[in-house]
């Protein structure tokens, strides 16, 4: 490959760099090197990278280790930094603990700051106006319509995010999943849970003490 | 895996590092997440090291810093990308000349039909 720069570099519908993506792609297609499905797969996984797997498991572990849960809330960032995440250039990061009294919800009312290094993309609700504005001024009805009722006698803390700092809900661990493994509650901790919109739900087949 | 991302490619050096905004990667046209998703699934089929796309990103990118090369991101890695699969004879520079010049010239357009992509057999 040489001098096959962007001298014609036209302003056409496909610029000289996709002709050559494509011509490449169709080539390895044709000789059976690559599938076009894979490179989907593939491009699909690194979008979602750092999903919200992540901070599942941080909650779970908060869950099964007191201890680890007494770092996590006092340094949210070095305790997720403990279990191999974040990135040391991030915004530093809180992790804010539901309790039977306090529900803690996360929004960005300015732009869509989100902890992404534990939690993935943003859903693309926390980025709408109508989130940002409105869970702020009244977050009982907002969560309601999450399909999540908080009782009124439990407090609703709205915490914004900034450059700076990054929230991060640990939600109440329910109950009847006494008998779960660490692993196994890592599946139940769901992206919602860790914004605050929702509380984590016992499958049915656990059943409920 | 293609479901498992490889944390060699999500985080690389600072001088590579995949362009990002808040998190996510950034892909400005459609063809950048494809030469992103080849590259990836080359590596993955075993044809280079990761450290062999890196170092040829990185080499790509110092070129351009040089000056006189005033490419994107995506365009330093297509660059990188095309040599390695030559070198490594997936492809040939002139089949990759020809094709280019055939989807330049309109001639494989219009596949678009309704129904589902016909298949060369395997």
């Amino acid at each position: 490959m040489s001098g096959n720069h962007h001298d014609s570099h036209h302003p056409g519908p496909e610029s000289s760099a996709a002709l050559r993506t494509k011509a490449l792609e169709a080539l390895l297609v044709e000789k059976g090197l690559i599938s076009t499905d894979v490179i989907d797969a593939v491009v699909r996984a690194y979008e979602q990278d750092i999903g919200p797997l992540n901070g599942a498991r941080v909650v779970a572990r908060a869950w099964v280790d007191a201890a680890y849960k007494q770092r996590l809330l006092a340094d949210g960032t070095a305790a997720v930094a403990e279990l191999g995440f974040g990135a040391p250039q991030d915004a530093e990061i809180v992790v804010l603990e539901n309790t039977p009294t306090v529900h803690n919800v996360v929004v960005c009312t300015l732009c869509s700051c989100y902890p992404w290094a534990v939690l993935g993309l943003p859903p693309s609700w926390y980025k709408d106006y109508a989130y940002r504005s409105r869970v702020v001024r009244e977050p009982r009805t907002v969560l309601r319509e999450f399909g999540l009722e908080v009782p009124e006698a439990v407090e609703i803390r709205v915490w914004d995010s900034n450059s700076d700092v990054r929230y991060m809900v640990l939600p109440e661990r329910p109950a009847g999943t006494e008998q779960m493994s660490e692993a196994e509650l890592t599946a139940l901790v769901t992206r919602d849970a860790m914004i605050g919109v929702a509380n984590v739900q016992v499958p049915v087949r656990v059943g409920r003490g | 895996m293609p479901d498992e991302p490889d944390s060699r490619i999500a985080h690389m050096d600072e001088a590579i590092a995949l362009p990002r905004k808040n998190g996510e990667l950034v892909f400005e046209a459609p063809w950048e997440a494809r030469a992103f998703g080849i590259a990836v699934v080359l590596n993955e089929a075993g044809v280079y090291p990761w450290r062999d796309f890196s170092q040829g990103l990185a080499s790509e990118t110092a070129a351009a810093d040089q000056g006189g090369r005033p490419t994107g991101y995506y365009e330093r890695w297509l660059e990188t990308l095309t040599k390695l699969a030559i070198a490594r004879g997936m492809v040939t520079p002139e089949e990759l000349e020809v094709r280019t010049a055939e989807y330049a010239a309109g001639l494989h357009d219009e596949h678009a039909h309704h129904g589902p992509h016909e298949t060369p057999g395997v």
